[in-house]
């Protein structure tokens, strides 16, 4: 049963056969819950991508902002009387709505695209140390273990201090300070599976190494990769906004979701609740959908739940 | 099993050099101690006097092997702020960091363990739903945001809990620790839920997952057709097999606590080794970085250790070797 | 949300409402930065001055208005043109019991210079100080190269040991309590470096008795968690109230606010160190391409710019009104003020027509570089100018960093404008020679002055100054390089810090302009 998936390989040439992929498909919309959260997400990227175009305000454009219209109540129209903040203001008289649209990409981007490295980067040298073994699997623990033995935040204050504040320095010091965890993880499984007789089995049909690691190996590596891997996003997301509380991360006129929530942390014992509020929730939103989509995918993909 | 450990030991010092070196350039590249550290009034002869007393007017090479000569003989320098050795004045703030971290690790277990049983034996109730929902707001919340509220509802607004600080401490094996009196353990309560958070999450999903595909598995089936009870089949078969990824993380999560607890102890004043590290990277108070940087590199080399001969007890089929 | 809120007001009633008895001999205060040392002559910085104030005392101290008052010393004379005479109180008394001397202080000059591995030393303090004479045991002489008009001044920094107990005293004595022992009017307990120290009132004090006999002076750095501190009712006072949550205490009628104009100026440095005709490093023009000039040292572009700043708005809107807007170093009341100087009025018309006269009626690009992590809301301040600067054509990019970082560029003249502040005694002498004067190793002058600003004029009369003995002569010269320095707008004056501490109901503080947190300040409300 194990070796449902590589069985599976073969019958996908098949014409009119279904699909693996149309099985996952099919499989994954059975649940309402996963379902509602994808489109969501696909809402939240959306949303994403078309700030510029959709959002009242540029947020990041200095010259649109005024000190005057700071920390103005949800519904307050502008000084000018020319807009309504639907979402009240920021100090700065950041428009919260534009805020929060133009947050979510850089909360995203941030997230996504460091976890993904970080997992792309972390999983085959997990797996290249798990399979290989020897001296290559010494090597690259040994760099596992430098890498968790430093603190993400020092590390990453370290990386930022050197690159300077900036999101892509943000998503460059996370996918630093994240591979590690991908590439124990996998490690970890491998050392598992590789002795799993249909390993041995391939091995013995001297199948090459790079299918015997993609096709046989990783799919099974597959469903911890995957619970670590959305841990890991939302964990980048989070890290991102607490470097951000701790003054890096970010550039300060480009507030992402976490730094506009370190913003109004501030201001949440005075009652200007909306400040960090509505980041919050915007944020919570995200998180938890990936997390479900994320989850019901383990579910889907793993070889081993199947009945 | 000589052979391995010896090997580990000699690696993890060289991952110690590695990373005192790093440090050491590192907080070069960011900045000047003296200027942070220096009084505005303070002219350039004190300016230059400042420098020459923290030894900081010497090459940097020539710094770091009177560092690494010192280091050998067990001293790893004085503070450029409190004037007090580095690795005392991390002795002192230790103990309570190792009591949140252990706290907040007991608080995951004996929280995530049961509830991940629960929803993974019942994954389709209603209870298990709650608790998966409730697992994914664990970690969808940033730390400072949950610390605050905490100190929002339990210390202001329902006055149960003390807001700060570490309280009352008593005495043992020569450290003061917060968990032997009832005000320190009031005082703990908050960050120790507060840096828990995460990790009862993070068990609930890790036990839940094992739980569910071990239940699938052949031998669990067998054993029970077998007609063995289910306290039985779950308490040893299937326990036995979801632990070794929640000892992994666990174990792992520990030493990240331990060295994460810096948000949390910034929120609430406590005065631990996270909060000193973070104050010390904002003074670049190089001496205490590196000893800290070093004593976490050593307990995270053997909390990996320690998790690998577990795991080598706790699953056969994980042989430790003396790969060559 | 709001109900959140309104259940910490109920919280708070509970707790000033009612007073538990034995309570009242007890003070608990939070500060807001950690104390590094007791030792006194350790480490310059405001927290340590602070504690040592409470458990040593100088020769001059000062009063809330930072005003020399008689300390140890009861009159101090000029007796020759290099020569300050100190009549020292009779009677006085260590905490444990010797008696306070002469020879206590010719031992405090001497240790100044002597505490090994201190990275901001009091030494400044003792290099005027050729000689120290003892002539009787309560008159103390000192001799200077120079006549030196500021000695008094320097002595309201330097707390005096006792000669005895000290005499091979390291700091970490000092850290281990056994060497803490002063004549101020607390003694310490017990120190937990970074977390609290406990201290017993001096009952033997010779001054005013402090009104607490106990005194748990704690830590909590972060600003959010000390406010909920002292509405939780866990701690009785605190200082350094963040401006976001002044609205709040401020209508609140179960907390009581003390406050005062402080002696800290924040103010934007400019580049003076490229010269007219080359490239300050952050200025473009509006392609981003190379300007070949560098506009910051044309008066007119100096002046545009502080024009551009709109004070009264970041006053009001950030610093909830939590500040003064300055025109020069020192606020009004204090010695070093120029009464003539005032702040300049926004004037974004006028600071455009300036542009233009200069040659730049299109403006040009520059980033405004500052921490965002050091004074109060400074990352919010270099946007909210960030603005105001691009309204008038100047295309501001504005880029906060961490103090560690941002400290270490700005003195290696990295940027081109960059936010700062000083927090100055109140002779207008310190701003000049640290941050005015033309950068001088060999004179001390300039050592913080990181845009490299000078000007022989104000360089002359501060030459002068320096060893005028005649008071009044010597504050003309003074204030006169001021003025030069605030007319030719060598820094952009923003705005000067109001000193806010919060406490409950029923508790008394005198406000300090000098940021100093100290118990024998505080006391309980007369009925």
């Amino acid at each position: 049963m194990s070796a449902t998936t590589a069985g599976a390989a073969p019958a996908a040439k098949a014409p009119r056969v279904e699909t693996p992929f149309r099985r996952f498909v099919s499989e994954f919309f059975e649940s309402k819950i996963a379902t509602g959260a994808l489109v969501v997400l696909v809402a939240i990227v959306l949303v994403a991508i078309f700030a510029p175009l959709i959002s009242p305000q540029n947020p990041y454009d200095l010259a649109q902002l005024d000190i005057m219209d700071g920390r103005l109540e949800p519904g307050s129209r502008n000084g000018d009387d020319t807009m309504t903040y639907w979402l009240g203001t920021d100090d700065q008289g950041r428009d919260m709505l534009s805020g929060i649209m133009y947050g979510l990409r850089i909360s995203l981007i941030v997230g996504a695209g460091s976890a993904i490295a970080a997992a792309v980067v972390g999983a085959s040298l997990g797996m290249l140390a798990a399979y290989a073994g020897g001296r290559t699997d010494t090597i690259i623990m040994r760099l596992v273990d430098l890498q968790l033995s430093f603190p993400t935040i020092l590390s990453a204050l370290m990386i930022l201090a050197f690159l300077g504040k900036g999101i892509m320095n943000v998503v460059i010091a996370l996918i630093v300070v994240e591979w590690a965890y991908y590439a124990r993880t996998v490690r970890g499984t491998a050392l598992v599976e590789r002795r799993r007789e249909y390993i041995e089995a391939a091995q013995c049909l001297a199948l090459p190494t790079r299918r015997i690691i993609f096709r046989h190996l990783l799919p099974n590596c597959m469903p911890p990769l995957i619970v670590v891997g959305t841990i890991q996003i939302a964990r980048a997301i989070a890290l991102e906004a607490t470097l951000s509380f701790l003054g890096l991360g970010v550039p300060i006129t480009e507030p992402s979701l976490g730094l506009l929530i370190a913003n109004g942390y501030e201001y949440m014992l005075s009652g200007k609740y909306w400040i960090s509020f509505y980041p919050g929730i915007a944020l919570l939103i995200t998180i938890v959908s990936i997390n479900l989509v994320g989850d019901h995918l383990r579910d889907v993909l793993n070889p081993r739940l199947k009945k | 099993m000589s052979v391995y450990l010896l090997r580990r030991l000699i690696q993890a010092a060289l991952v110690m050099l590695a990373m005192s070196v790093i440090v050491f350039v590192g907080v070069y590249a960011i900045g000047d101690p003296v200027e942070i550290l220096i009084s505005p009034d303070a002219d350039q002869f004190e300016r230059a006097r400042a420098i020459a007393a923290l030894g900081l007017d010497k090459p940097l090479y020539e710094q770091y092997f009177s560092f690494l000569g010192n280091a050998l003989r067990g001293d790893l320098g004085r503070s450029f702020v409190f004037n007090e050795p580095a690795l005392q004045l991390i002795g002192q703030r230790a103990p309570a960091t190792l009591e949140l971290a252990f706290g907040a690790t007991i608080l995951a277990i004996l929280v995530g363990l049961p509830l991940g049983l629960y929803a993974g034996l019942r994954p389709n109730g209603a209870g298990a739903k709650a608790i998966m929902a409730g697992s994914i707001l664990g970690f969808s919340l940033p730390t400072f945001w949950v610390g605050l509220m905490l100190i929002m509802v339990f210390a202001v607004q329902l006055g149960w809990l003390p807001s700060t600080g570490r309280g009352e401490t008593a005495e043992f094996l020569g450290m003061r620790w917060s968990f032997l009196t009832w005000d320190g353990l009031r005082h703990m309560a908050m960050p120790a839920l507060n840096l828990a958070l995460f990790k009862i999450s993070l068990v609930i999903r890790l036990t839940r997952a094992g739980v569910r595909e071990t239940m699938l598995m052949d031998y669990v089936k067998f054993a029970r057709a077998k007609g063995l009870s289910p306290q039985r089949v779950i308490g040893v078969h299937v326990f036995k097999n979801i632990l070794i990824p929640v000892v992994t993380v666990v174990g792992l999560e520990l030493g990240s606590t331990i060295a994460f607890s810096v948000v949390t102890e910034s929120v609430f004043a406590w005065p631990g080794m996270g909060k000193l590290i973070i104050d010390s990277i904002n003074v670049l108070d190089r001496p205490v970085i590196v000893a800290y940087l070093m004593s976490i590199v050593l307990m995270f080399i053997i909390i990996n250790l320690v998790v690998d001969l577990l795991y080598s007890v706790l699953d056969p089929r994980v042989r430790l070797e003396s790969k060559g | 949300m709001r109900k959140l809120l309104l259940g910490a007001t109920v919280a708070l009633a509970a707790m000033a409402g009612g007073s538990v008895p034995g309570r009242a001999q007890t003070l608990t205060m939070a500060v807001g930065a950690p104390v590094t040392s007791l030792d006194p002559h350790y480490h310059q910085l405001s927290p340590n001055n602070a504690v040592s104030d409470m458990v040593f005392d100088k020769l001059v101290n000062t009063d809330a208005q930072s005003r020399n008052v008689p300390g140890l010393a009861t009159e101090w004379r000029v007796v020759g043109p290099t020569t300050w005479e100190f009549k020292l109180r009779p009677g006085v008394r260590f905490h444990n019991g010797n008696p306070f001397t002469a020879e206590d202080v010719a031992f405090t000059i001497a240790r100044l210079p002597n505490v090994p591995n201190s990275p901001a030393s009091y030494a400044v303090y003792a290099r005027p100080i050729t000689r120290v004479e003892v002539v009787d045991p309560l008159t103390v002489r000192f001799h200077t190269a120079q006549p030196y008009p500021l000695l008094p001044l320097d002595m309201t920094n330097v707390r005096i040991l006792d000669k005895e107990t000290h005499e091979n005293a390291t700091t970490d004595d000092f850290n281990a309590v056994r060497a803490a022992v002063g004549t101020g009017p607390y003694r310490v307990v017990s120190y937990r470096n970074g977390d609290r120290i406990e201290f017993a009132r001096n009952d033997e004090y010779w001054g005013p008795k402090p009104a607490y006999q106990r005194v748990n002076y704690r830590m909590i750095t972060n600003d959010a968690s000390r406010t909920a501190a002292l509405l939780a009712g866990d701690v009785d006072f605190i200082d350094q109230v963040p401006t976001t949550d002044l609205t709040k205490l401020r209508t609140d009628n179960r907390v009581a606010l003390s406050e005062t104009v402080g002696l800290r100026l924040i103010f934007l440095g400019l580049d003076h160190l490229r010269g007219p005709n080359e490239n300050s490093p952050f200025i473009t023009d509006n392609d981003g391409k190379p300007l070949g000039r560098n506009p910051l040292r044309d008066v007119r572009v100096r002046r545009a710019l502080s024009m551009a700043v709109d004070r009264q708005a970041i006053v009001e809107r950030l610093m909830e009104g939590a500040a003064t807007p300055a025109g020069q170093f020192l606020p009004p009341g204090v010695t070093g003020h120029v009464p003539d100087v005032q702040p300049t009025r926004y004037d974004p018309e006028g600071a455009k027509r300036l542009l233009a006269e200069a040659g730049y009626p299109n403006g040009f690009r520059i980033q405004l570089n500052g921490p965002n992590d050091r004074y109060i809301n400074d990352g919010r301040i270099i946007q909210a100018i960030g603005q105001t600067w691009t309204r008038i054509g100047v295309r501001t990019a504005v880029e906060g960093q961490t103090w560690s970082v941002f400290v270490g560029r700005a003195a290696r003249q990295d940027f081109s404008a960059h936010l700062i502040g000083w927090g100055s005694n109140p002779d207008g002498s310190h701003p000049l020679r640290n941050i005015l004067a033309t950068v001088n190793a060999e004179k001390g002058w300039g050592a913080s002055n990181r845009g490299r600003y000078s000007n022989p004029e104000v360089d002359r009369l501060l030459e002068a100054s320096l060893t005028e003995l005649d008071e009044e002569k010597r504050q003309k010269l003074v204030l006169d390089a001021e003025r030069i320095a605030a007319e030719d707008v060598a820094v952009i004056p923003i705005h000067i810090q109001t000193n806010i501490w919060a406490m409950r109901r029923g508790i008394r503080h005198d406000a300090r302009n000098d940021e100093l947190s100290r118990a024998q300040d505080v006391r309980p409300a007369g009925p």
